[in-house]
């Protein structure tokens, strides 16, 4: 009897090492109950065919690089709404540039990347130099964005090379190469957050803004970083969708609602909006949960209108199964 | 002889300063609003007109009434991020309840009353008890009312709204002595604004909801029952936005994406009232100027002629820059 319960401690041991978010089991119900329906209403292929199941990843590639990003603005307290255009700025500037050829997808890359970096860096220095809240100058900057982009293009622009499709389409062995990078950004991710000194430094800044400052951290730099980072996510799914789309128009990013969307799968996952707590690996699970559900209402033919309301009542169940055991009150 | 100029100089001087005191209190969403009416008055020659301003205030109405409710929930440092699609599902619920008999009407506004009372009830309880962060719990209630709504109507609209159902958003009081025609949607918010000021800053609920923006612990164990007024905020922002819906549907007609963006606007308008999203502060007044000055700025864009696509360029610029100048001047302040 003594032994059967410290070997149970052991396991509950190990498993609180592994540090696995609760969203997880929400994932796996999640998972269960719609490949469920899907054998009972469907042609059962969740469970079945493997296609199905690297596709329905393959799905939450492009929303899950651009969360990784969010989660660390969000850790660090603050909020990203320009992810949408910023991700539509480098599906149209990158097959621009490309204009199918080969010889050009270096210096794409190069340019978007840059722009990037730039949005990055304009959101970080409004909100920590010039004190605008973060909500109010992501959202002017994703303003400014989309005057740009709908100002210069309006359709369907430029075309990339067959070789970078190979970003969307090619697999390695069986393997997409788009679930590697995805993985890839998530480890990245994890990696910043908790092994070097900047992610120390984002949870200081994200729990106690001056309690962080007082000790000597530079918080403004901390936070711009995170906000480059961010848009730098983006534009890594913004490569992503166009090397899926062959060619770059300005909606792909607000049609994909990849700001709030980034922001409720972040959440989903676990971290906290107040910030300074939570995690990429949470995050992953919430995007996993998307793409799931995305397949799941496929397969079973669910009407796109119904669609949008299941998923803003899922949206709102997963993140209630965790906070309503909360003490204190949310905002 | 030299004493007397000495203390009156110093009494002008004790003057000077008490004006210059009250006019560093004025809230700087008023220069902006006032600064952008005068320079669209020079644009455009209706401004100048007395039907031409009534005409604005009335565009202006169902912005100002949107962003009331969302001051009160923004206040309790929590957002309402669906009264952009309630709009929507107003108006294309409406057009579909009416079945194009202008008997109707009435029935229609109150149901869709009652489906403000019911989403902000769930906002509130889902916030309350389940704990959901509200920008997480409204945004599950954008995307729930929205898709509803497409699904209800089977994505594009039914049949027209009949002009009785139109009168609030567009037609006039005639024959009102020195204004000529009166707006029925100015009028609607000037109702809305009087009894928002008064439950917000006459009664004990506005100082409430200020409380637990403040500090939702210290206003918890002072007695403040916070999920009920709370909850509250959402049920009246709710339904603030229904109303702003019979007014927007009544002076724009049936649109698909007629309640689009609304909620971002608001904040906006908000924010630029003086409103911080952290919760804790907010003036009915303000916030009406705050809505005042954001349809100033669309019209002052149209008037320049800028295309579409600049405008939104324009506009998070001057939202942008119009929020650090209010951040700047509330720092130098303390």
């Amino acid at each position: 009897m003594a032994t059967i319960t410290v070997s149970q401690n052991k396991w509950k041991q190990a498993l609180g090492r592994l540090r696995i978010p609760p969203v997880y089991i929400f994932l796996v119900i999640t998972f269960a109950v719609g490949g469920l329906l899907d054998q009972i209403f469907a042609d059962g292929q969740i469970f079945t065919n493997p296609s199905i199941f690297m596709n329905m990843i393959v799905r939450s590639v492009a929303l899950g690089i651009v969360a990784v990003g969010q989660t660390l603005v969000i850790i660090g307290a603050s909020i990203d709404l320009s992810v949408a255009y910023t991700i539509s700025i480098t599906a149209v500037m990158s097959s621009f540039i490309m204009q199918g050829d080969p010889n050009n997808v270096p210096q794409a890359i190069l340019i978007v990347f840059a722009i990037g970096a730039v949005i990055g860096l304009v959101n970080g220095l409004l909100i920590t130099k010039l004190n605008v809240n973060a909500f109010i100058a992501t959202l002017g900057t994703s303003l400014i964005l989309k005057g740009i982009i709908n100002g210069t293009f309006s359709n369907y622009t430029g075309s990339i090379p067959r070789s970078f499709e190979a970003f969307g389409y090619n697999q390695i062995g069986p393997i997409p190469i788009s679930i590697l990078v995805l993985l890839l950004v998530v480890f990245a991710g994890w990696f910043l957050l908790n092994r070097t000194k900047f992610g120390s430094h984002l949870y200081g800044v994200g729990g106690n803004n001056e309690v962080a400052r007082l000790s000597g951290l530079r918080t403004d730099r901390v936070l711009i970083m995170a906000h480059i980072i961010c848009s730098l996510t983006a534009v890594l799914t913004g490569l992503f969708i166009v090397s899926r789309l062959r060619s770059g128009a300005p909606w792909v990013g607000p049609d994909g609602i990849y700001d709030l969307e980034s922001i409720a799968t972040t959440v989903v996952g676990g971290t906290a909006l107040s910030g300074g707590k939570g995690g990429v690996w949470g995050t992953l699970a919430g995007v996993l949960i998307f793409g799931v559900l995305d397949t799941v209402f496929n397969q079973l033919g669910v009407n796109p209108y119904l669609k949008t309301v299941l998923r803003g009542g899922i949206i709102v169940l997963a993140v209630a199964s965790y906070t309503y055991r909360s003490k204190r009150e949310a905002a | 002889m030299t004493t007397s100029t000495f203390t009156s100089s110093a009494g002008a001087s004790r003057i000077l300063r008490s004006v210059w005191a009250a006019i560093k209190k004025i809230p700087p969403v008023y220069p902006l609003f006032f600064a952008i009416f005068i320079s669209i008055g020079f644009l455009g020659q209706s401004y100048q007109t007395m039907p031409g301003i009534l005409n604005f205030l009335r565009r202006a109405a169902p912005l100002a009434i949107l962003a009331i409710g969302e001051m009160l929930v923004l206040a309790t440092g929590g957002f309402d991020l669906s009264i952009g699609s309630i709009v929507t599902l107003v108006v294309l619920g409406s057009s579909k309840l009416l079945n194009n008999d202008p008997a109707n009407a009435i029935p229609s506004i109150l149901i869709m009353l009652g489906f403000g009372v019911l989403i902000g009830l769930i906002n509130g309880t889902v916030v309350s008890y389940l704990k959901v962060p509200s920008f997480i719990a409204t945004l599950g209630m954008l995307l729930l009312v929205k898709g509803g709504a497409l699904y209800w109507v089977g994505g594009a609209p039914q049949g027209y709204l009949t002009d009785n159902w139109r009168f609030f958003g567009r037609e006039y009081i005639e024959n009102v002595p020195i204004l000529g025609r009166f707006p029925v949607a100015l009028l609607i918010l000037i109702v809305i604004a009087a009894f928002s000021w008064f439950i917000f800053h006459r009664t004990n609920f506005g100082k409430q909801v200020l409380a637990i923006g403040d500090n939702v612990r210290a206003s918890q164990l002072s007695g403040v029952r916070v999920r009920l007024v709370r909850t509250m905020a959402f049920v009246l922002s709710a339904v603030f936005a229904v109303i702003g819906g019979v007014l927007i549907g009544g002076y724009g007609g049936v649109n698909v994406t007629i309640g689009e963006g609304l909620e971002m606007q608001s904040i906006a308008a908000c924010v630029v009232g003086g409103v911080m999203l952290t919760g804790g502060r907010g003036n009915v007044m303000n916030v009406v100027f705050g809505a005042f000055t954001m349809e100033a700025m669309f019209n002052l864009l149209n008037l320049l002629g800028l295309p579409k696509p600049y405008k939104d360029a324009v506009q998070g610029l001057i939202i942008i820059a119009a929020v650090a100048y209010i951040a700047l001047s509330t720092r130098r302040k303390r």
